[in-house]
């Protein structure tokens, strides 16, 4: 793996940047020289480039076409607020410990770009290698933790065995008891994984294109995606027509809906991912940890709240709620791991829509339409992705032909059979 | 210790005769079953009880129920302790304490008070403008965040405490016990119709307990409400539950519901369970939820003893406590000044009412000519502008509105208070209704959202639904139970509304943030999370527009509150801050649980030993008694080897291996899925799934079976037996069963609905003890007599139906082992009696029973493969060498297309070999992964992946199976195993490594 070309900094010599200099002018004058942190843009007649999607991901691309690629003519069209999609709905997770290599080149790109974001975007991601641990709960776990653990090692990337004293040692508050339905037998951690503020992301991507020129278009739904021959035009919106010749498509939870929009179909079903918090708590736990066979996973915030998850609903939707099963489950494994949670109360419960492909890896891909990208199908763990994701489809966008991390995850491997299946190798859904 | 200075010498709902002890913070008061911890800590003058959450400012009760926001509190101690809650919703119990909590060392001398002195430099998300130099101390400066952040504190013990949950259905679910939630329950239940009506508090009556004199039908209104909460309670079809929150409202009125049973006794009696966590079904729901008060957006108005009016009416009428001696009242609205004659009934002194109304606009108001021929001093037309007091409130400072109200005009009068009761006007409580995803609309008069089109069988009656007026709620209380009722299937007639004398009340006047010329004070939106008007504002300055940017970007409504008192004045300041309407600024989404519910109310008695339940054999208890040890597999404990005396695992694996092969051994095979397919088509459903033929297969016979996914991938295998031409039993990997379940299932419902075959999960149903090696038949011959074995009557994939050891059984000649081997499957009843029955037949053949461990190690030997251990989900049948299963021919299969894929057909797929490990006394790990070319430091190119290891006894030597690519064109190479702890080698081999030619089936 190469160096990555992080592109230019954004906000360099803006009288925009945040520093120490500026918190102490503003705090002195009321802070009325706070300017906004992207412009509310409408929408010109044409550009070089039209991402749809105001989510992590879209913005990331945008700001990677921009920053990587000298490509500043941009609209990002958001039908509702940016990050109100999964970016803002998600746990947070972020690790790149997978097992194929195909998805460990994809995740570890992403990992070395949220390593030093804040900086290149002037804006605190609150990017936090807290570590994260994944039980093994059987003698078969074991195993298959075994066959990760040795390939993520031989994949370059960091990862290591703890049994359950060490486990303990690391989440106190975690039950180890070997007369557990199903015992902690042992984890695999990997320490530069962890956590990072979903909202900050959003917008820390949406201030840095902005510098560049891009135009963050809120409340701009696409209704049609215009074509001539096999070559896209642009897009009907709500707002208008707006002309372009790409068109990179990055709607989680709705990538079908404006695939459908070009005539296309999607190896894509839409589902249910549903995710709580708790009432703030002194901290309890600084890792985020992870367990199959007693199936969530739980982290906790800077603010104090417990934060879980499980897996998604079975049944395929696009209203952001889920249903009440699910959260039992989760809550039970909660108390089986952690019993100390049990008084602790559940705040605010919440689904977002996730795109999930047969194979349960995402898709970054030209299509058979000239000009018209899709970038999709993330499933549940999407959001560790977004900087990796931004950047690979950014460069496929700006280049018109995959690199060598994106290339696995072209639609093509659909019809060659060439999956990428992390369903069976993952274990956890995240 | 005090008397209770505060507590009024009459009035209030508590009981005068019991006095009772409590402590907080360590300090000793009294108060009276009947009291909340809050009614009871001002009925002693302690109104400072907390401090912000990020400025450290001190705050006091602010509310009287379920919005409150400040008064968080830590509840008792070890394993029961709890955090963050609400003093105004705890119920006070002899002995209890509490503590303040996020303050260090103490409340009074909080140390991170110093924040409010250098608030300048945080305003509304400061963190995401610093804390990034040097960059490498992000997680220094975290750290510190974190350990500042956070409320109360987590038990640190396990909960001593259970849960229950209980699950009903009903015709009518009445939410909330208020005025309009009895009249809808009334009426519904009048109808004969299954009613069920929940009430959040102890007592039911909701704001006319303690409105003050209010006449229902001629009498008093709490008699009215005792008299229709008793007809209630008598009624057989109607369930009446006090002290239970409706939290959840889910799809197709699914809603649920929290019941405290024991919380406010202190004591847990132990036959009881702590909490009930409802599930109901409601054909229609009632929702009465009634509203919550606005707080008044004005300089310092966080001080201690700055409270709701509502609250400070409500802790006089109900609890006979004086929230303070000098009253000052402020507001926009009538109703405040039920807070005024409230006081003045109780002799309170009323330093005056602060009404930003002119008076012209109020005078009409039946309210607030009561106040003034009482003589109470009112100023319309004024603000307060600035509060004196910093741990109480001691009084405050007022001006004259110019005229559009924005600005503050005239000369300053100085007020004298210790508590000022506040008004705002009135939000409907709609957070039920909004999470059923009804939708809102603006009512721009009473300034307030009020549920607009429903999307589930809903309606809303009272104040939540924006009627404010007892004869209203009442009224449509009645219709909307009523409706409800007729809805849901019943019938009946209306019955008349109660009679209660009009009020006429004047309209508020909406002044969402209060001029001020005082300068510094922080006018306070969101008190729980220290979100003021100016962080408000500033997010709309720099461009945070969405009302979701906003509420994520100052945190305002995202508290344990959840924004109760805050969201509408936020919404509010920030339409004024981007010049927009209110209703086009939007709401934010309303989310389950309305209230905080504890984790082990969610989990229930799914907890411990109930957390999954484990499966296991008939024969379990035979295991048990000799020694086994025991592995999970799936939901299962299985007999994982049999150690004798001081045996190693390793010693016991070999014993039972080479016993398997050379007299008999057995296995409780009973945890194989299996399923019974029945139907016409049944064959034809077979050959579909299946990728090899079925049609032709004999009743009688067995075939082994491989399942693909759409992908190609090998989803599960096993053995499938025809017992009459529209009958099989089809068996399954252990784990995988209820997936393939799905599987068939799916398959039929949605592709083949035109196939008649049914499927029917039979696990449990049949115990299954499989013999096996050369003296297998010998010993099976002991104990049956009416089943022919030999092998022309029972071959290998035979099937015959009789009895062994006196026991109806179904004899399956099949092997996993390569042996001669026979499953023996009875009624699970019998599983134990058949066991026992061939132990004692098979000791003078020296039966040896063997584990999952030596299983794995038999097929091994084989080269049989374990569905999940040697395929993961990207494994054909070709990878497996398993060619010879697929039918090509055949014209559909499930997969098949997918097999003729070119990354299907690659020759460098991952390929199932044998692994000879150069040492043979060495047992490669497996998991392992393999390389062809070893590098001094990853990362390295892997070919694959160790998928099965062990020693073999029956080889002399350690053996392994592997996934490697091109692995059948490296027959013969070696290749490197590096591992974290040092280097293996191995050599490719074919995948079989015992009797390759298959001569030992018969015996």
């Amino acid at each position: 793996m190469s160096a990555i070309n992080r592109g230019v900094r954004a906000l360099k010599n803006s009288a925009k940047r945040y520093s120490l200099a500026a918190l102490a002018r503003n705090a002195f004058n009321g802070h009325n020289q706070w300017t906004e942190a992207w412009r509310n843009a409408k929408p010109r007649e044409a550009y070089d480039v039209v991402i749809i999607g105001g989510g992590g991901h879209g913005l990331a691309t945008a700001y990677y076409l921009a920053s990587v690629h000298g490509i500043r003519n941009i609209a990002v069209l958001e039908k509702g607020w940016i990050g109100g999609g999964n970016t803002g709905r998600n746990t947070t997770i972020i690790r790149s410990n997978y097992l194929w290599d195909e998805s460990a080149a994809l995740y570890e790109h992403a990992l070395k770009l949220w390593e030093g974001l804040s900086q290149d975007l002037n804006f605190n991601l609150m990017f936090s290698q807290r570590g994260v641990l994944t039980l093994a709960h059987s003698e078969h776990e074991m195993k298959e933790m075994s066959r990760r653990v040795n390939a993520i090692r031989l994949n370059g990337i960091d990862s290591e065995v703890l049994n359950p004293m060490e486990i303990k040692a690391l989440v106190p508050i975690i039950d180890i008891n070997p007369g557990l339905r199903y015992p902690v037998m042992g984890g695999f951690l990997q320490k530069r994984g962890g956590t990072a503020r979903h909202d900050a992301v959003a917008w820390g991507y949406a201030r840095a294109a902005d510098d560049f020129g891009v135009d963050i278009i809120q409340n701009c739904a696409v209704t049609a995606i215009r074509r001539e021959g096999d070559q896209v035009t642009g897009v009907e919106t709500n707002q208008g027509f707006i002309k372009a010749a790409k068109i990179g498509c990055v709607a989680s939870g709705h990538s079908g809906v404006l695939a459908a929009m070009a005539g296309l179909r999607l190896p894509i079903e839409s589902r249910p991912l549903q995710a709580l918090v708790s009432e703030p708590i002194k901290p309890v736990i600084d890792t985020v940890v992870m367990s199959n066979a007693v199936h969530m996973y739980i982290s906790q915030s800077d603010k104090g709240e417990l934060v879980l998850g499980a897996g998604t609903d079975a049944y395929n939707s696009y209203a952001q709620r889920g249903s009440l099963p699910i959260i039992e489950h989760m809550l039970e494994a909660a108390v089986e791991l952690y019993p100390i949670v049990s008084r602790v109360r559940v705040l605010r419960t919440w689904g977002g829509i996730v795109d999930t492909c047969p194979d349960a890896s995402p898709i970054i891909s030209k299509t058979s339409i000239k000009g018209l990208y899709f970038n999709c199908g993330w499933g549940t763990g999407g959001f560790k992705a977004t900087p990796g994701s931004g950047h690979v489809f950014a460069d496929l966008i700006a280049r018109d032909t995959p690199n060598a991390i994106a290339a696995p995850f072209a639609l093509s491997r659909f019809e060659s059979g060439h999956l990428i299946d992390e369903h069976g190798a993952a274990g956890v859904a995240h | 210790m005090s008397h209770q200075p505060y507590r009024l010498a009459s009035g209030g709902h508590i009981d005068r005769d019991h006095e009772i002890e409590f402590t907080f913070n360590g300090r000793l008061y009294r108060g009276h079953p009947g009291d909340t911890l809050a009614s009871a800590l001002l009925a002693n003058g302690v109104h400072f009880v907390g401090r912000g959450f990020k400025y450290h400012r001190p705050r006091g009760i602010f509310a009287a129920g379920a919005e409150e926001p400040n008064a968080l509190i830590q509840l008792g101690h070890g394993p029961r302790t709890e955090p963050n809650l609400r003093a105004t919703q705890v119920a006070l119990y002899d002995g209890l304490t509490a503590t303040s909590q996020n303050v260090w060392p103490s409340l009074r001398f909080d140390l991170a008070s110093v924040n409010q002195w250098v608030s300048r430099f945080l305003p509304a998300g400061f963190y995401y403008k610093t804390f990034m130099w040097p960059a490498s101390q992000w997680m220094r400066y975290e750290h510190v965040i974190r350990k500042a952040a956070g409320l109360g504190k987590a038990p640190t013990d396990r909960d001593p405490d259970r849960y229950e949950k209980m699950h009903d259905h009903v015709d009518v679910l009445i939410v909330g016990g208020g005025p309009a939630g009895l009249a809808a329950a009334l009426a519904a239940a009048a109808t004969g119709a299954r009613v069920m009506v929940t009430e959040a508090k102890a007592g039911f009556g909701g704001h006319i307990c303690f409105d003050g004199a209010q006449q229902i039908d001629g009498q008093p209104a709490a008699e009215w409400v005792t008299a229709a909460v008793a007809k209630l309670q008598a009624m057989p079809e109607v369930t009446v539950l006090p002290r239970t929150t409706v939290t959840g409202y889910y799809d197709h009125n699914y809603i649920t519901a929290l019941e405290r049973v024991t919380d406010h006794l202190g004591n847990t009696p132990t036959h009881l369970v702590r909490q009930r966590f409802w599930k109901i079904r409601a054909k229609q729901v009632v929702l009465a939820t009634g509203a919550i008060e606005r707080p008044l957006v004005f300089a310092d108005n966080d001080r201690p003893g700055i409270m709701l009016a509502s609250a400070v009416r409500e802790y006089v009428n109900s609890y006979g406590v004086l929230p303070g001696r000098e009253t000052v009242i402020f507001t926009n609205n009538d109703d405040a000044y039920r807070t005024a004659l409230a006081l003045d009934d109780a002799h309170a002194r009323i330093t005056a009412i602060v009404d930003l109304r002119a008076e012209a606009d109020a005078v009409a108001g039946d309210l607030v000519a009561a106040a003034r021929d009482r003589g109470i001093k009112t100023y319309f037309n004024h603000a307060i502008i600035a509060v004196s007091g910093h741990r109480r409130v001691t009084g405050c400072s007022i001006m004259e509105l110019a005229e559009d109200g924005t600005t503050v005009t005239g000369p300053v009068t100085s007020l004298v208070a210790d508590c000022i009761a506040m008004s705002g006007g009135w939000s409907p409580s709609v957070h039920l209704f909004s999470q059923s995803r009804g939708t809102l609309s603006w009512d721009d008069e009473q300034a307030c959202f009020i549920p607009d089109v429903a999307h589930e069988a809903t309606v809303s009656v009272g104040a939540s639904a924006g009627d404010f007026s007892l004869a209203g709620a009442l009224k449509n209380g009645l219709k909307g139970g009523m409706e409800a009722a007729r809805a849901s299937g019943a019938k009946g007639r209306q019955p008349a509304a109660p009679k209660v004398d009009p009020v006429t009340e004047m309209p508020l006047r909406a002044i969402w943030q209060v001029p001020t010329n005082a300068g510094k004070g922080k006018q306070f939106v969101d008190f729980q999370n220290d979100v003021t008007a100016a962080d408000i504002r500033l997010a709309a300055q720099e461009g945070y527009l969405s009302v979701e940017h906003t509420k994520r970007y100052t945190t305002t409504g995202m508290g344990t509150d959840q924004g109760r008192t805050s969201n509408v004045n936020a919404l509010a300041i920030l339409a004024n801050a981007r010049d927009a309407h209110i209703p086009d600024v939007g709401t934010t989404t309303f989310r389950p649980p309305l209230e905080p519910v504890a984790i082990g109310a969610f989990a229930g008695r799914a907890v411990g030993g109930q957390f999954e339940p484990v499966r296991s054999t008939p024969m379990d208890p035979w295991h048990h008694a000799n020694g086994a040890t025991f592995e999970h597999v799936g939901q299962w404990m299985r007999a994982w080897y049999y150690p004798r005396g001081s045996e190693t695992m390793r010693e016991a694996v070999d014993r039972e291996c080479v016993a398997a092969r050379t007299g008999v051994g057995i296995l409780d095979a009973s945890t194989l899925g299996k399923i019974d397919v029945k139907g016409p088509d049944a064959a034809e459903f077979l050959n579909r799934i299946y990728t090899n033929g079925w049609l032709k297969l004999a009743v009688g016979r067995a075939r082994y079976g491989l399942m693909l996914g759409e992908d190609g991938m090998v989803k599960d295998d096993g053995v499938t037996v025809r017992l009459a031409e529209d009958h099989f039993h089809m068996t399954t990997t252990t784990g995988g069963t209820a997936a393939v379940l799905d599987w068939l299932e799916e398959w039929s419902q949605t592709e083949w609905p035109d196939l008649q075959v049914y499927f029917t999960s039979v696990t449990e149903q049949w115990a299954v003890a499989s013999i096996c090696g050369p003296k297998a038949r010998d010993l099976l011959a002991e104990l049956s007599d009416d089943i022919d074995l030999s092998d022309a009557a029972l071959p290998f994939m035979g099937v015959s139906t009789g009895t062994v050891a006196g026991l109806p059984a179904r004899v399956f000649r099949i092997s996993f082992t390569g042996e001669l081997s026979f499953e023996i499957n009875v009624p699970s009843r019998h599983g134990l009696a058949l066991w026992t029955a061939l132990m004692a037949a098979g000791e003078k053949y020296d039966i040896t029973p063997y584990g999952t461990e030596s299983m794995h190690v038999l097929r091994a030997e084989k080269g049989f493969i374990i569905v999940g251990q040697e395929t993961d989900g990207s494994v054909t049948p070709g990878d497996l060498g398993m060619d010879w299963i697929v039918a090509s021919k055949k014209a559909d299969f499930v997969g098949k297309r997918s097999l003729a894929r070119t990354d299907s057909l690659r020759a460098d797929r991952k390929q199932l070999v044998g692994l000879l490990s150069t040492d043979p006394e060495v047992v490669l790990p497996e998991g392992a992964q393999v390389v062809a070319d070893l590098k001094p430091a990853p990362p390295m190119t892997m070919l694959g992946h160790v998928t099965s290891s062990y020693y073999s006894a029956n080889c002399g030597r350690s053996i392994a199976m592997a996934l490697i690519a091109g692995g059948r064109a490296r027959l013969g190479e070696t290749v490197h195993l590096p591992l974290s702890d040092g280097n293996l080698t191995a050599v490719v081999t074919e995948p079989q490594f015992f009797d390759p030619k298959g001569e030992r089936l018969n015996g």
